[in-house]
């Protein structure tokens, strides 16, 4: 499902005395398939962006399309619930939005929405739970007696649970501890990559940008500022420190390294595994030399 | 939606109405909701309305921006007037068809409430668009200090009501970002029928009353461990002080009430 925003500008209470604009003309095309990466520091619109994408806010001026669908400031209704059904956002902290009595229903939740069979979205509810790796058990469980992670887990789960084809990921690891992070971005890749998924992810992690994504979007100040591959993008040092942004570490790490040994490696290293390998080819290739 | 609500927001700004003493502001509305009582015919209210049209005009709030925040209660203003119009029984029948009669009183009482009715809220609103919610807070409590010997808890009181208006606005926003969650989870709470709508409501209320509770939690952890334990020996960041025009306003308040007692039929 391609998306591309044309033109698009957006206002926060727009002619009140507490007006905020907060996107500026925003010209970005998403394709089909692709996993996108949109980053930015605090306040730059990357969150007001992604509510675009399924009309949860609508642009004051210019459109967004969304497959078929074209949403403008005067789109409502049934277009909009037909987009909702195609694009699933796993918001901040998701796991406020938690409210049934067991695990199952609160999965079972937005399927029902969207007038999928209850016996169909119950094995499904089924299916994630054991897809995103919590005990089966938990399904009769209230989601309030969970730990922290497993409630991000299934809320998780709420979201895929409808099948989306284009799945939003504002900030998905936010607050949890290293190896759930590494665990919950490997469960998005894997989704991503067996059901064809349109991704896209809002983050502040330079890291994950580079690991995950094949198309990266940098907003600043409500502008779409950089839009390319993460090879041009994340290394260029000086662009992203005028958006008050850093180089991911492996990157930082390249740099260094090949500073002190007065040799540049190939490739862009995007992830430490990368940079290991080069580097591991570099010394191999010294080692013969000598 | 959210956003076009007015009431208990603050609008800061530089006028007299905001450099104005909380303490006269509050004594201002309280007596001035009696006063309202005393318009009774054309004259009286059109000086009540007269006179909160200057209120506002020196609030230098802008009044469109005022009016469309007060979208919201049109509903109950309107409701008032037709329940006067229908089922006031008295004076000259104005007009009548079928079983429908309107009385000429009942047409007068109408609107003369619903335009008491707007002119409360309009006043309210403009004190609260124009006093930040600390000072409102600091008001009652300096007010209601003299309560203090009838053993009245007025600075836990105050406390309650500043915590209070602190967190309309978090819980607004908190309102908003789960009703999004679940509208993206093919929540609908604009259509179907009252019972569906009703329903719809569990999936937004339940996690907002978790996160009030977990919120009021954290909340009393971060006032023990920086040892708050009540008003006792507490000194102020932040001195009120009665000016001119706090009496100036509360004198002028007192011209209008007898321009009106004098006019009053």
């Amino acid at each position: 499902m391609d998306i591309s925003f044309q033109q698009v500008n957006f206002a926060y209470a727009p002619n009140t005395p507490f007006e905020k604009k907060a996107l500026h003309d925003i010209n970005a095309t998403i394709k089909t398939g692709s996993f996108t990466a949109v980053i930015g520091h605090t306040g730059s619109g990357k969150s007001t962006l992604l509510l675009h994408l399924n009309g949860l806010l609508k642009p004051t001026e210019g459109t967004v399309q969304v497959g078929d669908t074209l949403i403008t400031s005067e789109t409502k209704g049934k277009a909009l619930r037909n987009v909702r059904r195609d694009v699933g956002i796993v918001f901040q902290f998701p796991e406020h939005q938690l409210f049934e009595e067991t695990v199952e229903k609160d999965i079972m939740f937005g399927p029902l929405n969207f007038g999928i069979p209850e016996e169909e979205a119950r094995k499904r509810a089924h299916e994630l739970i054991e897809m995103l790796g919590l005990p089966p058990e938990v399904a009769n469980k209230s989601p309030f007696e969970l730990s922290g992670g497993q409630m991000r887990r299934v809320a998780i789960a709420g979201v895929l649970a409808f099948k989306p084809s284009v799945l939003i990921l504002d900030e998905p690891t936010a607050g949890l501890d290293p190896q759930g992070r590494r665990e919950i971005m490997e469960l998005f890749e894997r989704f991503h990559k067996e059901e064809g998924l349109t991704t896209i992810l809002v983050t502040h992690s330079m890291e994950d940008a580079a690991r995950y994504a094949e198309h990266v979007i940098v907003m600043h100040e409500g502008r779409a500022v950089l839009d390319g591959p993460p090879e041009e993008v994340l290394t260029d040092a000086e662009q992203l420190a005028m958006y008050r942004l850093e180089l991911p570490r492996s990157v930082r790490f390249q740099r260094d390294f090949e500073r002190l040994v007065h040799h540049n490696l190939p490739t862009p290293a995007l992830t430490e595994e990368h940079l290991a390998v080069m580097i591991a080819a570099l010394a191999k290739e010294m080692g013969e030399r000598t | 939606m959210m956003e076009k609500m007015i009431f208990g927001r603050y609008l800061p700004g530089d006028s007299i109405t905001h450099r104005l003493d909380p303490r006269s502001k509050l004594i201002f509305i309280f007596l001035f909701i009696f006063a309202v009582f005393l318009a009774n015919n054309t004259v009286t209210y059109a000086i009540l309305l007269a006179f909160t049209v200057f209120v506002i005009l020196l609030s230098k709030i802008r009044i469109p921006f005022l009016l469309g925040g007060l979208k919201p209660i049109l509903f109950l203003v309107v409701f008032t007037l037709l329940m006067h119009l229908f089922l006031t029984r008295e004076g000259d029948v104005l007009f009548q068809w079928r079983f429908i009669t309107i009385y000429e009183e009942g047409l007068r009482q109408g609107i003369y409430i619903s335009l008491r009715f707007l002119i409360l809220v309009l006043m309210t609103t403009v004190l609260t668009l124009t006093t930040s919610p600390i000072s409102i807070t600091d008001g009652v409590e300096t007010l209601l200090n003299p309560l203090k010997r009838f053993k009245l808890p007025v600075h836990e009181l105050a406390m309650m009501m500043s915590i209070a208006l602190r967190f309309i606005p978090t819980l607004m926003d908190e309102t908003d970002k789960i009703l999004k969650a679940q509208l993206a989870r093919g929540s609908d709470i604009s259509s179907g029928s009252v019972q569906q709508r009703v329903k719809a409501v569990i999936p937004l209320l339940v996690p907002l009353f978790v996160s009030a509770f977990k919120r009021a939690e954290d909340l009393a952890v971060a006032m023990e461990v920086r040892g708050y334990r009540g008003g006792e020996g507490r000194t102020r960041f932040r001195k009120l002080q009665w000016q001119t025009s706090d009496t100036m306003i509360l004198v002028l308040l007192g011209v209008l009430s007898a321009i009106m007692l004098y006019f009053r039929g």
